[in-house]
C-alpha cells in the first residue's frame, strides 16, 4: 500500500439527528487522581493534565485527596450563587426574546466555574474573564440591577451605551472589562501578574477563555510570557465542547487535552471536572497557592458542556443533537452540588424549590427596578454626546468639535 | 546643555523618567542586557535592574498585551517594537484593546503604555525594515501618534508620551538617529553636533503632545511634513530658492490644525511630504484638513510628495525614497501652478 499525506477534517461524534456520543471524553473516577504538593516539578505533575480531577462521585459523596473539605454552610452559599447565575440568565434570555435587549449570552451548565473560582480566589486577585463569566461579576459584588442596566444600555449603564450586552467591567470587584474580541484578555492577565511580581505583591491574576479561542495567538503569547517570567497567574480553559458550531476538535482538542497545552513550556496543567464545584474549588486553590508561593502559572482545563446556545443569535439545533447536554457524562453542576448537600443532610428538594422561587423573585424585582433607568423603547435616555468622552483622558479638539456638531444636529430635531 | 544624537536623547528620556517614577518599566526584544539593537535603552538595565528593563520573547503581540496588563496594574510601561515593520502581530492588541480600554470601561480601566518603534527607510533595510506605517495608527481612535524629527523633540516628546495617561505610538525615524539627513545619500553623513536641535538638556523637560512646530519660517509656500522628511524638505526649499515655511507636525494625532492652517493661510500654497506610501496615507488627511480650513486662501492645488505605492524595494531604495530631487520638483510644481 502506498502511504500518502492526507488532510484530516475533525468531525464531532454527533450532529443533529445522531445519538449523542461522548465516548471521546477520557473520564477518571472521582477521587482517583493524586493531589501532588505545591511546587512539584512540572514533569511530576504531567498526570494532572491527562486525568480528570473529580471530587463528587456518582453517589453524590465528596471523595479523594482533592476534597477541599468545605463547610456545608459555604456550599449552600455557593449553591445559591450558582442558582442566582442561572435564574438571572434565564430571565435575561427571555427578555432578549421579548425584544427588550439586543443580545444575551448565558452560562447554562458552566456556573460552577465562575462561582467556585470566585470563592477560591482572594478579593485582591485580579480576574480577566470571558463573556460567560457573569457569575464572577455577581460573586464579586456587582448588583443584578447594574448588570441589567448594562444589557439595556440605559442611563445606569456602567458602559454608557458603548458596549454590547454582557461586556461588563468592575473596577471595585477587580474584574476586568470584557473586550468582545476573544482571548485578548489572556496575555493581559499575564502582564498584570508580572506587574504584581515586579511590585512584590502577592496578588495573582486569573483569566478565562474557551476551548475554541485557545487557537488565538494571544493564548500562545500568554503561555510563553507566563512560563518565561513564571508569572503568578491561573489560565483557565473552559472546554465546553462547542465554539458556536465548531466542536473542540476544531481547536485541536482531539490529540491532547487543552490542559496539556502548557506542558511544552513547563506550565503544569490540571484537567478538572468543570461541573464539579468541589473539584474546581480545590484545583483553583492549588493553582493559587502554587502561584502565590512563587512557583508560577498553572493552566486549568475545565471539562464542561455549553448547555445552551452560544448566544441569543445562535441556534445550536442546526449543528448538534438537540438533547446532547442530557447525555453529557458530567451532568449539571447545579444539580450535582444540590444532590451532594441533600446527601449530607444539609439541603432538601423543598428548600431548593423555595430558593429557586426566591431568586426568581429577586431577579424580577431587579428587572422592574432596572427599567426605571430606561429601556430600548422608553426613556430616560443616555446623552449621545457622551460618546465622545473617554476616547482620551482629555477630549482633544477634533472630538470637541465633532461633539458640538452632533449637538447641533440633535438640536435640529 | 549637552550634545546628543537621537539615540542618546531617547535613552536620556528613559533614564529621566525611570529615575523620576518607579512605575516606569521598559520591555522589548533585546532592550535589556544588550540595550536595544539601536542602543536606545543601553545601560538602563544595569542602572534600574532586570525587573524594570525586561528582555522579552520575540512576540510583538505578547509584548503589547503584557504591557497593557502591566499598565492596568499600575505600572507605566514603555514597550519597544524593534522595527515598525514588526508591529503588526501586536496590531489587534493596540487597536482593539489598548486604544479602547478607557472608552469601553468609561475610564475605570486604562493602560498608559508607550510603544516606541523605529521606522522609515534609508538604511538599506529592504521591505521589512523600512516601512512608515504611522498613517495606519493615526486612523485609530484612542491612541496618540508621534514622530520626532530631532534629538530635542525626541526626548521632550518621549517624556510627554510616558507621562501621558493615553497610549502613545512613538515612531523614531531611524535614518536620522545619528544625524539629520537632507535626502541625498551620496553626501557624507552629518552628525547632530552641528544642529541646534542636537542641544538637549540633561534633565527633565517636555515637548507637549499635539503641537506642531515651524521648523523653517517662510512666506511663499507651506511644506507640511514630519520625521526625516523635515530635513529633506528644508534642503529642498533651500535648493529651489523658494521661501518655504516647513512645518514639523511632530504629533500626527491629535493634530495641531491651527499651526498648519495659520501657515497655509499666510502662504497660500501647500505641499505635503511623507516617506510613507501615498494612497490612503496620512497626507490625504492633511490635504483634506487644509482644504477645509484654508480653501479660500489657496492659490494652487495642494500636492503630495510621498513614497511610491509599492513595498520598499531593497535595491532601489533611493529611487523609492522621496529625496531632494522629488521634493524639489514638487515644490516647483506647487509654485508654478495657478
Amino acid at each position: 500500500m502506498i502511504e500518502k499525506s492526507r488532510l484530516q477534517i475533525p468531525r464531532p461524534t454527533a450532529r443533529p439527528g445522531d445519538e449523542p456520543d461522548f465516548s471521546y471524553l477520557d473520564l477518571s473516577p472521582a477521587g482517583a487522581i493524586d493531589k501532588p504538593p505545591i511546587g512539584s516539578r512540572t514533569r511530576d505533575l504531567e498526570f494532572l493534565s491527562s486525568g480528570l480531577v473529580r471530587v463528587l462521585d456518582d453517589n453524590h459523596d465528596a471523595v479523594g485527596p482533592w476534597d477541599p473539605g468545605l463547610d456545608p454552610a459555604r456550599l449552600q452559599v455557593a449553591l445559591r450563587w450558582m442558582m442566582l447565575n442561572r435564574a438571572f440568565d434565564e430571565r435575561m434570555w427571555q427578555i432578549q426574546r421579548q425584544g427588550r435587549i439586543s443580545f444575551y449570552m448565558q452560562a447554562l451548565g458552566e456556573e460552577a466555574i465562575s462561582i467556585a473560582q470566585g470563592m477560591a480566589l482572594r478579593a485582591g486577585d485580579m480576574c480577566f474573564p470571558s463573556y460567560r463569566n457573569q457569575g464572577l461579576y455577581m460573586y464579586r459584588g456587582m448588583k443584578l440591577i447594574d448588570m441589567m442596566c448594562q444589557c439595556l444600555s440605559n442611563t445606569r449603564d456602567m458602559c454608557q451605551g458603548r458596549q454590547l450586552p454582557v461586556m461588563y467591567h468592575s473596577k471595585e470587584g477587580n474584574v476586568f472589562s470584557i473586550s468582545g474580541n476573544l482571548a485578548t484578555q489572556v496575555p493581559h492577565a499575564v502582564g498584570w501578574a508580572m506587574a504584581s511580581a515586579i511590585k512584590g505583591e502577592d496578588h495573582i491574576a486569573a483569566t478565562w477563555l474557551g476551548d475554541g479561542s485557545t487557537a488565538e495567538a494571544d493564548f500562545h503569547h500568554a503561555l510563553t510570557f507566563a512560563a518565561v517570567y513564571q508569572a503568578p497567574v491561573i489560565l483557565n480553559v473552559v472546554n465546553n465542547q462547542w465554539a458556536i458550531s465548531s466542536f473542540q476538535g476544531t481547536a485541536g482538542g482531539q490529540r491532547r487535552p487543552f490542559a496539556a497545552r502548557g506542558l511544552g513550556l513547563g506550565i503544569p496543567g490540571i484537567r478538572v471536572d468543570g461541573n464539579d464545584f468541589l473539584a474546581i474549588y480545590a484545583a483553583t486553590l492549588w493553582a493559587a497557592d502554587h502561584a502565590r508561593r512563587g512557583h508560577g502559572p498553572t493552566l486549568i482545563e475545565h471539562v464542561t458542556y455549553r448547555g445552551g446556545a452560544h448566544s441569543t443569535s445562535d441556534d445550536p439545533t442546526k449543528y448538534r443533537p438537540r438533547d446532547e447536554w442530557k447525555s453529557f457524562p458530567l451532568g449539571d453542576p447545579v444539580d450535582r452540588l444540590k444532590q451532594h448537600l441533600i446527601k449530607e443532610g444539609r439541603w432538601s428538594e423543598e428548600k431548593h424549590g423555595r430558593l429557586e422561587k426566591e431568586l426568581k423573585d429577586e431577579v424580577q424585582a431587579a428587572w422592574k427596578e432596572a427599567q426605571k433607568y430606561g429601556t430600548m423603547t422608553e426613556g430616560p435616555w443616555l446623552d449621545p454626546a457622551t460618546m465622545f468622552e473617554d476616547v482620551y483622558a482629555e477630549m482633544p479638539q477634533h472630538l470637541e468639535s465633532q461633539r458640538r456638531r452632533l449637538l447641533e444636529i440633535l438640536a435640529e430635531d | 546643555m549637552a550634545q546628543m544624537n537621537m539615540i542618546e536623547a531617547i535613552r536620556s528620556a528613559h533614564d529621566v523618567m525611570m529615575e523620576k517614577d518607579s512605575t516606569v518599566v521598559v520591555l522589548g526584544e533585546d532592550v535589556g542586557y544588550f540595550g536595544g539593537v539601536f542602543r536606545c535603552t543601553d545601560g538602563l538595565q544595569r542602572k534600574y535592574g532586570e525587573h524594570r528593563v525586561i528582555d522579552t520573547p520575540i512576540a510583538e503581540g505578547g509584548i503589547v498585551a503584557a504591557a497593557i496588563g502591566m499598565g492596568v496594574n499600575g505600572l507605566r510601561p514603555v514597550a519597544e517594537i524593534q522595527f515598525a515593520d514588526y508591529i503588526y502581530p501586536g496590531f489587534d492588541q493596540i487597536v482593539s484593546e489598548l486604544a479602547r480600554l478607557r472608552y469601553r470601561s468609561c475610564g475605570d480601566f486604562f493602560s498608559p503604555v508607550t510603544i516606541r518603534t523605529p521606522c522609515g527607510g534609508g538604511i538599506r533595510g529592504g521591505q521589512t525594515h523600512s516601512q512608515s506605517p504611522e498613517g495606519i495608527f493615526t486612523h485609530i481612535s484612542g491612541i496618540k501618534t508621534v514622530m520626532p524629527s530631532n534629538p530635542y523633540d525626541a526626548k521632550g516628546l518621549l517624556i510627554a508620551a510616558i507621562e501621558s495617561d493615553d497610549p502613545v505610538v512613538f515612531f523614531e525615524p531611524k535614518r536620522i538617529y545619528n544625524g539629520p539627513f537632507d535626502g541625498d545619500p551620496d553626501k557624507p553623513g552629518v552628525s547632530w553636533a552641528s544642529h541646534p536641535k542636537g542641544e538637549v538638556p540633561e534633565g527633565y523637560y517636555t515637548v507637549p503632545l499635539g503641537s506642531a512646530e515651524v521648523a523653517l519660517p517662510g512666506e511663499e509656500l507651506t511644506i507640511i511634513t514630519y520625521g526625516t522628511m523635515v530635513h529633506v524638505s528644508i534642503a529642498a526649499a533651500q535648493a529651489t530658492g523658494v521661501d518655504a515655511e516647513v512645518i514639523d507636525v511632530r504629533t500626527m494625532a491629535p493634530l495641531d490644525v491651527q499651526t498648519l492652517a495659520d501657515s497655509v493661510k499666510k502662504t497660500g500654497r501647500c505641499l505635503i511630504a511623507h516617506e510613507a506610501t501615498r494612497f490612503g496615507g496620512y497626507g490625504a488627511e492633511l490635504a483634506a484638513t487644509i482644504q477645509k480650513e484654508c480653501f479660500y486662501h489657496l492659490e494652487a492645488p495642494i500636492r503630495r510628495v510621498a513614497g511610491w505605492d509599492t513595498p520598499y524595494p531593497h535595491a532601489f531604495e533611493w529611487q523609492y525614497f522621496p529625496g531632494l530631487k522629488r521634493v524639489s520638483a514638487s515644490i516647483r510644481r506647487v509654485m508654478e501652478a495657478e
